[in-house]
């Protein structure tokens, strides 16, 4: 017997959460499947909606194979096809995305009401939605970057706020120097006095430990050389803080505790303490995943997460209706039946796409993924040029339904949404998870909205 | 006074040159137009041949190849891996070949055992069922990047003068004799010297041009036509090591039938098809495919192996008479110094040619002699005796590994990388965390190269293989610009960060599919969703209005809403 909903959510990341809760709300009674938990462990926790939009004429700079060529890093620079930004509303860009576009296919009010339904779920730990702005935070890379809302633990980093600020490192934590994210900031040209100064706290924990051990450390104040962690830390730092007054660390100022940790920090040195978002694993990342989890339990929505959906079956007689996914659960394949489907599966880093030498492909229900057919034109030689392969994807129609190569909709009842669909580079527009809420938005909608439609069709069939 | 001698190339000839030369009393320079291995040597297989390849068709070459083996593994230990390699003979490949090998082999003083197809999966579980038999052979794995940087650091110590990125822009001739070179700087040496656009004149009593593949652009500039038959060959690098042995394809005709395990990858290569420029040829699709196709053949889990990156490199081959040579892959691997005086009537400049890294010190020391001949100085070569600096038991350093906060593996590599250099190099002050965590790399390391290149790094990467593992830099381009700011001008790590982050990207494009595709997109991710790396203000120029942005102060007390 098929474990069955109304609606059956494939893939837990942030367009996962967004989807299922969308149809919860809509009186779906709801289930979600995730292999892994989901990106947001590499993700920096902030949500863009839209800083960057691409210029009209997109270049390929190629004709032919790759070559040897002796090509400068600043050649690439210099030509690389023109971005818009950053912008100062994610909606002001909006209409100038090109036609295929999940934006463009969903009109603005869609990231309205993922935004607002992300608000909502995440309460007071973001902040940003008190304004349609996007917000310029600092990044470890050292520049700023726009973003629709930012976890409150990075609130006091804003660009767009005069006051002075110490970038503060730790010797032992090689993502970023301070000294150089603080002369690059500089040199970006933010409105502020911002200085650097690496440290030696970290030193006391051995070689290479994960930020969250740190973490960890501050959350439960350990003693560190017979000193309170946060109280080492403090001294470690206020020597250097002078006049100040806001502090960035590298994002691990605690995990569970991590308002306590900033409120005490902020006493002990006497200046607003904010944390700049570093690579994987990224605290901000996991502290969002758990909110989005806890909101999944809040809204009735049921989990299951470390089993992947290995497959799908049709009724008899209906190929364009999924009736089953098949989930995996310890070799065993179980088969899960509902309503309406939606895919968030991610992209190519969550596993919603995949590929070999001759293709890309979209694994569970084999959605048509429009690429070039030769895999050297899936992309450019400029590292950050318009590569092809970032916006592959799945093709939906307007209730986010994956199209196929024909235009059709591949099944009448699956839904698509986050990065398994294309039309966008995230990366260079930073309209990642804009795109997942927007998307997860539409797709959990229309998926509650189609048990509606069937529960007539089946009824009227019935009669 | 000793005689100057300009020696043009970094790649293994031209360093092994210049501390041939400078052992022997001269007064070397060596200017290289990149970073030291920027050429060829930079871009090789890493094959260490017994000469087992060349048996049958070039036997000159095998047995010169035999002896540098020998030497080389005496001098340069820590530069090669003892692989041993196989011949292996697939189910259909023709009995003669082997049989005219075996032979051959013997003819050259090069050492076989033939053994079982059982024997052979036996030693590499990996290898096809359809392997009926293989003849083993000395051959091995060497590394060109720590090669180079030992010939360089002892012609330094030997009082040389090395210049990098500085490239010979002319040949000074006068009156029939070549008396120095004018090189236009590309940046700064390694030792911080001059700055990019810097055009300076080098006298010389003699040059030696050791510029492999350029060395026909290189003549031209002293009037000289010196026509080179170089030829391309591509390389694919698999993420991990799926063989500790050479192997190779018995086969009259071997295009790309070579697996060489190099660190912590597997190298398969290499085609040969004849280009004409050596600084621009087409990187084809076919190719890559064409070499996973063939090395499945012989180790059938590459066909699904995750690809990393792919590398093409030319090779500097002279073909005296090119008129009897049909096929590219025939053109002799020997090697040929042309003595431009006799030649060509240019006193003062001759050209090494052909051959192979294998032979590198044998090419050096031939063209030593010459020079020696050239001024009538009376000093013998001593470069097959004196071992390279690092090179002398680096297993007498596994006690004292500790000290230096190394984790264990990473302290084994370090010292694999390092040889005796190991505890100088790895005392450093403070932390020393782990920079390149694909290639187990630690700060200390990076700071070393960094002291010996400079701000460039590209330098640092071929030093000590950071950025050279799965995630191709991803995790760790920005952490070695971070490590290389401090002490230098501001902006330089910026650029460094970016010059590099280009440089890997390059290789990666070629095996964009599977999970090299999905590392390349969480790369993109990070650098630039995380980062915004690829649209920097403080780059493009871009003013930006502060003000017009959320202040974030509406957001200051309304908790919640
Ligand atoms: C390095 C990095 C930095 C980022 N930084 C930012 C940022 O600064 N701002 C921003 O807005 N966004 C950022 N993001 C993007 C964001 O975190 C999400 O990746 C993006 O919004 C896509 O979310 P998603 O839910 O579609 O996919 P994912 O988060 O990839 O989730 C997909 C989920 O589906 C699961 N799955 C896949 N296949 C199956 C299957 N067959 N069966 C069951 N489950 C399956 C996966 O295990 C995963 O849990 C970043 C992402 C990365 C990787
Ligand atoms: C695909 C391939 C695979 C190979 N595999 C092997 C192998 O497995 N084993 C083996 O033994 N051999 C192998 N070889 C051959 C071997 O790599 C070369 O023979 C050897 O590296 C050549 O070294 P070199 O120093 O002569 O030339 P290079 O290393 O090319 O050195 C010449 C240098 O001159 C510099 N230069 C050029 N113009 C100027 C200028 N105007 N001013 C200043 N500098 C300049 C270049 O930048 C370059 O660094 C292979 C070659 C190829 C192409």
């Amino acid at each position: 017997m098929a474990i069955e909903s109304d609606v059956l959510v494939v893939g837990g990341g942030i367009s996962g959460v967004t989807s299922a809760v969308a149809a919860a709300r809509n009186g779906a009674d709801v289930r979600l499947i995730s292999h892994k938990k989901t990106t947001l462990r590499q993700a920096s926790g902030l949500v863009d909606g839209l800083g960057y939009v691409p210029g009209r004429s997109q270049s390929t700079d190629r004709e032919g194979s790759p070559s040897q060529k002796r090509r400068d890093f600043r050649e690439f620079r210099d030509n690389r096809s023109e971005y818009w930004g950053p912008l100062i509303t994610p909606f002001d860009g909006i209409d100038s995305l090109p036609d295929g576009h999940p934006y463009s296919v969903l009109g603005a009010d869609a990231l309205r009401s993922g935004l607002s339904l992300f608000d909502d779920l995440v309460g007071d730990s973001y902040l940003g939605g008190h304004t349609e702005k996007n917000a310029l935070v600092p990044t470890f890379g050292g520049t700023v970057k726009p973003t629709a809302r930012y976890p409150r633990a990075a609130a006091a980093g804003i660009a767009s706020d005069n006051r002075s600020m110490l970038v503060a490192g730790f010797r032992s934590f090689t993502d970023f120097d301070a000294r150089m994210v603080a002369d690059n900031l500089e040199a970006a040209g933010v409105p502020f006095e911002v200085t650097g100064a690496e440290i030696a706290f970290a030193d006391l924990f051995p070689a290479d430990a994960e930020v969250t051990r740190f973490a960890k450390a501050l959350d439960h104040d350990e003693r560190i050389d017979g000193t309170p962690a946060r109280q080492a830390l403090a001294d470690a730092v206020s020597p250097h803080v002078g006049d100040a007054e806001r502090v960035g660390f590298p994002a691990l100022l605690g995990d569970d505790n991590a308002d306590e940790v900033r409120a005490e920090l902020e006493e002990r040195l006497g200046a607003a303490v904010f944390e700049i978002p570093t690579g994987p694993p990224s605290l901000p990342g996991l502290r969002l995943e758990d909110r989005l989890y806890a909101a999944l339990d809040a809204e009735g929505v049921k989990y299951e997460t470390g089993c992947p959906v290995v497959g799908y079956e049709t009724a008899a007689g209906t190929p364009s209706r999924v009736e089953t996914v098949l989930v995996d659960r310890s070799g065993q394949e179980i088969p899960y039946s509902a309503s309406a489907f939606v895919l968030a599966t991610g992209g190519f880093v969550g596993k919603g796409l995949d590929s070999d030498r001759d293709r890309v492909f979209e694994p569970v229900f084999d959605c048509h993924v429009p690429q070039p057919p030769d895999r050297y034109d899936w992309f450019v030689d400029d590292a950050f040029g318009d590569h092809p392969y970032a916006r592959f994807g799945v093709n939906p129609d307007a209730t986010m339904r994956p199209l196929d190569a024909d235009g059709d909709p591949e099944f009448t009842n699956l839904y698509a949404a986050g990065s398994a669909v294309g039309g966008a580079d995230v990366a260079r527009e930073k309209s990642a998870s804009g795109v997942s809420l927007a998307t997860g938005a539409v797709a959990g909608r229309a998926a509650a909205a189609a048990i509606d439609d069937l529960n007539l069709e089946l009824g009227t069939t019935e009669i | 006074m000793p005689h100057s001698i300009v020696v043009i190339g970094g790649g293994a000839t031209g360093t092994g040159t210049a501390r041939d030369l400078a052992m022997r009393g001269f007064n070397v320079t060596l200017v290289e137009r990149g970073n030291l291995t920027e050429g060829t040597t930079g871009r090789t297989h890493g094959h260490l041949h017994s000469g087992a390849r060349y048996a049958v068709s070039d036997q000159e070459s095998a047995v010169d190849c035999m002896q540098e083996n020998r030497i080389l593994r005496d001098i340069a230990g820590h530069c090669i891996e003892d692989t041993g390699g196989l011949f292996v003979q697939l189910e259909g490949d023709p009995d003669e070949y082997f049989e005219k090998k075996l032979e051959d082999c013997e003819e050259c003083g090069i050492p076989t055992e033939v053994i079982s197809g059982e024997e052979a999966r036996r030693r590499e579980p990996y290898l096809s069922a359809n392997v009926e038999r293989a003849i083993w052979v000395p051959d091995g794995a060497i590394d060109p990047f720590r090669l180079c940087v030992a010939n360089a650091a002892d012609a330094v110590d030997h009082g040389a003068t090395v210049e990098t990125h500085a490239e010979v822009v002319d040949v000074l001739v006068d009156d029939g004799s070549v008396t120095g070179v004018e090189i236009e700087r590309h940046g700064p040496t390694y030792l911080g010297k001059g700055s990019e656009g810097d055009i300076e004149t080098l006298q010389a009593d003699y040059v030696v041009s050791a510029t492999g593949a350029w060395a026909g652009q290189l003549a031209e500039m002293a009037g000289i036509e010196l026509k080179m038959s170089i030829s391309k060959g591509a390389m694919v690098v698999t993420n991990v090591r799926q063989l500790d042995t050479v192997i190779n394809r018995c086969l009259p005709k071997g295009e790309g039938d070579t697996i060489i395990p190099h660190e912590t990858t597997v190298l398969l290569g290499a085609n040969d098809d004849p280009v004409d420029d050596p600084d621009n040829y087409p990187e084809e699709q076919r190719e890559v495919d064409m070499m996973i196709d063939i090395a499945a053949e012989m180790v059938p889990v590459v066909a699904d192996a995750r690809m990393i990156r792919a590398y093409w490199g030319v090779r500097p081959l002279y073909d005296p008479d090119p008129r009897s040579t049909t096929d590219p892959g025939d053109v002799t691997r020997n090697y040929f110094i042309l003595d431009h005086a006799e030649r060509d009537s240019v006193e003062g400049f001759a050209s090494v040619v052909g051959g192979k890294l294998t032979t590198y010190r044998e090419m050096s020391e031939s063209v030593a002699d010459h020079v020696c001949e050239a001024f009538g100085v009376d000093a013998t070569c001593r470069t097959h005796e004196k071992p390279l600096p690092g090179s002398t038991d680096p297993s007498a350093l596994d006690d004292r590994m500790d000290e230096f906060d190394l984790r264990s593996p990473i302290a084994r590599r370090s010292r694999q990388r390092l040889g005796d250099r190991a505890p100088e190099v790895l005392d450093i002050d403070g932390a020393n965390p782990t920079i390149c965590a694909c290639e187990g790399v630690s700060r200390a390391e990076i700071q070393d190269a960094i002291g010996r290149v400079g701000a460039n790094l590209n330098g640092v990467r071929l030093q000590t293989r950071a950025s050279m593992g799965n995630c191709q830099g991803g995790f760790c381009t920005h952490r070695l610009g971070a490590e290389l700011y401090l002490d230098h001008e501001r902006g330089a790590a910026r650029d460094e960060i970016d010059r590099l982050y280009q440089e890997r990207w390059k290789g990666q494009r070629h095996t964009l599919w599977g999970e090299q595709l999905s590392q390349a997109m969480l790369n993109h991710m990070l650098h630039a969703t995380t980062m915004n790396h690829d649209a920097d203000p403080a780059v493009f120029d871009d003013e930006i209005d502060y003000g017009a942005y959320d202040s974030g102060v509406a957001a200051e007390g309304s908790h919640g809403d």
